[in-house]
């Protein structure tokens, strides 16, 4: 602890030099050299697969450089050496959490610290250590919690307890508000400003551009595996940082307002069972119109997951009505789905909207297979299946080597081109897009975000879930938000307010729900 | 960087060349006959001499290739019913068991219950006994799909439960009255017996039949859409319930299949080649059919050509041992070391081994 304390603001606390690292052609890393001084916090933008998490593996020992050498305090880490990083004083939050959820906070912390025979007679120390910590960098947090108890903010805090408990003098943070409310994210950029002012150093790892310009000193831009720009934070703009992320100019989605048709769904207290006994969606009432945009925000894991599945067809309601295109809806087929003319776009593209080891072609017919063109007497025309896959690749600018290529080997972002080269061959009446952009670069958003409001202006109704709230203030004609399961009243556009859709994602103005404040 | 660094590391291959699809069988079945070979070494013997004595066994004179080719046919089944099942990712280890529910079908209905003439019987019995054999992967099936029950633990019982059923109709009701008292059924009758290929020969018509299966598992898999979904099931079946397959329905097809090919290889055995059933009618063909479809990397062709392989190895053993004074053990040895090989050599194929 005391160790914090040593040392002026401004001594290099870590200096990466001439980082490089290859994957065979794929240059990862080239020539990656910065130093991160003591008391700053230094942010690391850049899309993905810009060299970012190749970095931080090396950093950690978990890959080994080609080339370079990184200095931690004034020594040389020697490379390859996971232990290395950790006891030079490094810590790292990972965007998803390596917490033990049926252990207590305090367990947690103390977890492999010490050696598994003197585990209770130090606890009470640990206690103690744990709760000054808490008290000097305002983490207030309950050490007997359980952690599967707390909320994804004070999860968090576990994290970064964690690595200070540990002694980190340099704490990177990998995406961390990815999972925040706006709320929560301040909170956590409240914390970064205490931490660096007793003397702490962090890297704070990110693609959100405001984000990046309200907490850090300086930025890096990677792109490509190189290291394009370093800027003093102070004066740089949001396109800017954009555009040197990119490396071109970055179109605005513009959104036309356009009047709505008629009701394509409506869920009239629709109840969805969980399965330990909690409903996973709680008397939900929504109403979906041709040619509108309808946005889900909320915290993920607040029943997202089966709204998307129940308009997906893969759970049936266990209550309510579930009205589709003026047809009761009982249930689940997926199948049935596909046919009535409901595009889905699944939250996850690589274990569900895809089958990895199976090729585009086998991929593009996984829904319609059973009809004509592409089978006949239980028989699969390939050539068919082949014409209709080369269609999606030239007509969504899908990059693959051919409709031959095996799934897997694909980029994301032209992952999702395929599902939404599938889906929107349909011609769908409905989409059901859940979380469309994530984990996509920037280029690929523009790609999804041009095709959802292609559709809207057919007359397609969307339903879009997503975690972005700025996609969703950007995209939609109205906005609900959900919490535990239920769903607030719709805001329309004029009404849209940062402020109070973040409050409301941690449960401000839902029944039920308890609050400190 | 220095020498105490490097450390071996696997790292996905993006793309599979296609010469590893057969560099991958050919280097795990010759790093086998290597283990073997030591072994022949610390038993005395010499290793060469051994593996000539095996070929000429398995390959070296018309006998030995028609006895490798009969000895081969049980194989192909419960190799495709092995093939059928892993592809779709239902670890059926119950070939031993469905291969028994079809010679008891056969031994049941072929030794005098059904007086049919032989072109109207032949296709009965091999009909039942595949429904039995399906049927006694089916309870597994079902019991994974609805309850999550482990069909590795269910199908594997089976087989001890079906042997020791077996046993007891072989004691009891099946009982060959004039077997002097050896635990055996009556032989089927004469319109029951599958012809011999060639008059004279033991090789009878059950190889062409496994031959026939093998080309329509093929075309099962690459043309039809059941293939499609079974394939799409066992690669991802969240995917695949998603885009809409009724996975447990398609899991239920998987099993009528692989227990239906399995139970093909007792009734084959007991009509082409025994005559009857007996307590080691197979010597281990369900078990052994794993390793084929291993070695032949689930491809419904590749099986003929691994169980071959394999039958080569116990056929040739046999006849080695009785002029080297080897045990043909050492077959069994190498088959299974085969599998364990196998097993490394398809990591190759999703893996390069790098030093860094």
């Amino acid at each position: 602890m005391s160790d914090v304390m040593d040392g002026q603001p401004g001594d290099m606390v870590l200096r990466l030099a001439g980082i490089s690292k290859s994957f065979g052609p794929l240059k990862a890393n080239d020539g990656i050299s910065f130093a991160l001084k003591r008391g700053e916090v230094l942010a690391l933008l850049g899309e993905n697969g810009a060299g970012k998490t190749t970095l931080m593996n090396i950093l950690f020992g978990h890959y080994v450089a080609d080339a370079g050498e990184i200095t931690a305090f004034g020594r040389t880490l020697p490379p390859g050496k996971p232990s290395a990083a950790l006891d030079a004083g490094i810590g790292m939050v990972h965007q998803h959490f390596t917490l033990a959820d049926n252990l207590t906070v305090l367990d947690n912390i103390v977890l492999g610290t010490q050696s598994l025979w003197s585990w209770r007679q130090q606890g009470a120390a640990a206690r103690q250590r744990v709760a000054q910590l808490a008290a000097d960098f305002g983490l207030a947090i309950n050490p007997d919690a359980r952690v599967s108890d707390l909320s994804v903010g004070e999860r968090q805090r576990v994290e970064i307890l964690k690595a200070l408990y540990r002694n980190a003098r340099i704490l990177i943070l990998d995406e961390p508000t990815a999972v925040l409310t706006p709320q929560e994210s301040e909170g956590l950029f409240a914390t970064l400003e205490k931490l660096v002012a007793r003397g702490l150093a962090i890297i704070f790892i990110s693609h959100k551009l405001h984000e990046v310009l309200a907490v850090s000193d300086r930025v890096l831009v990677l792109r490509q595996g190189r290291l394009v720009a370093e800027r003093k934070t102070e004066g740089a703009t949001r396109q800017e940082l954009a555009e040197l992320m990119v490396g071109r100019p970055i179109p605005i989605p513009k959104v036309e307002p356009q009047a709505v048709g008629p009701e394509l769904v409506k869920l009239a207290a629709i109840t969805v069972a969980g399965s330990h006994g909690r409903n996973e969606l709680e008397a939900v009432d929504l109403t979906l119109h041709e040619g509108e945009i309808f946005g889900i925000a909320g915290v993920s894991g607040n029943g997202q997951a089966a709204l998307a599945e129940l308009l997906s067809g893969l759970v049936p309601a266990s209550a309510g009505t579930f009205m589709l295109f003026g047809e009761k809806v009982g249930d689940a087929d997926a199948a049935a789905m596909v046919g009535r003319g409901v595009g889905r776009i699944p939250e996850d593209r690589h274990a569900v909207g895809l089958i990895g080891d199976m090729s585009i072609t086998e991929n593009m017919i996984s829904e319609r297979y059973r009809e004509r063109p592409f089978s006949r007497h239980h028989l699969i025309d390939w050539q068919a299946a082949r014409s209709f896959a080369e269609g999606i690749i030239a007509g969504f600018d899908v990059r693959c080597p051919g409709p031959q290529a095996t799934a897997r080997l694909l980029s994301g972002g032209n992952m999702q081109k395929l599902i939404l080269g599938r889906e929107m061959a349909g011609n769908p009446k409905l989409i059901l897009a859940a979380q469309p952009t994530r984990g996509l670069d920037i280029g690929a958003v523009g790609y999804v975000h041009e095709q959802l409001l292609r559709a809207r202006k057919r007359g397609a109704g969307i339903l879009l879930i997503s975690e972005d709230l700025d996609e969703l203030l950007t995209l939609s004609d109205r906005i609900a938000i959900i919490y535990r399961g239920q769903l607030s009243a719709p805001m329309t556009r004029a009404e849209f307010s940062v402020q109070q859709i973040g409050l409301m994602m941690a449960g401000h103005g839902f029944a039920g729900a308890h609050h400190a404040a | 960087m220095d020498l105490p660094g490097r450390i071996m590391r696997l790292e996905p291959r993006l793309e599979t060349p296609w010469v590893l699809w057969l560099a991958a069988p050919a280097a795990a079945i010759g790093t086998s006959l290597l283990i073997a070979a030591l072994l022949v070494l610390w038993s005395g013997a010499d290793p060469f001499g051994v593996f000539g004595l095996v070929i000429k066994g398995a390959l070296g004179s018309q006998f030995a290739i028609f006895e490798t080719l009969t000895r081969a046919t049980p194989l192909i089944f419960t190799g495709l019913a092995a093939a059928v099942a892993f592809r779709a990712r239902l670890w059926n280890i119950g070939g031993e068991a469905q291969f028994y529910g079809g010679a008891i079908m056969a031994a049941l209905l072929g030794t005098g219950l059904l007086p049919l003439p032989a072109p109207v019987l032949i296709p009965v019995l091999l009909l039942a006994g595949a429904l039995a054999g399906a049927a006694l992967l089916l309870g597994p099936t079902l019991m994974k799909t609805r309850f999550g029950v482990d069909e590795v633990v269910t199908t594997l019982l089976l087989n001890f439960i079906i042997l020791l059923f077996v046993s007891f109709l072989l004691e009891g009701p099946l009982k060959d009255p004039m077997g002097m008292g050896w635990p055996q059924s009556r032989k089927v009758i004469e319109a029951a017996q599958l012809p011999k290929i060639i008059a004279g020969k033991r090789l009878h018509l059950g190889f062409a039949l496994a031959l026939a299966m093998a080309a329509l598992v093929w075309f099962i898999n690459t043309r039809t859409i059941h293939g499609y979904e079974m394939r799409a099931v066992g690669f991802n079946a969240r995917a695949a319930r998603f885009a809409g397959m009724k996975v447990d329905w398609v899991m239920v097809k998987v099993a009528l299949l692989s227990g239906g090919l399995a139970a093909m290889a007792g009734v084959s055995e007991v009509i082409g080649l025994k005559g009857n059933l007996t307590l080691d009618l197979s010597p281990g063909f369900g078990y052994a059919g794993i390793v084929v479809a291993m070695l032949a990397m689930l491809h419904p062709l590749g099986v003929v050509a691994a169980a071959i392989f394999v039958a080569a190895m116990f056929v040739g053993a046999d006849a080695m041992s009785r002029q080297a004074g080897v045990p043909s053990y050492i077959a069994q040895v190498m088959v299974a070391t085969a599998l364990l090989t196998m097993v490394v050599g398809m990591l190759f194929t999703r893996f390069r081994l790098r030093w860094r």
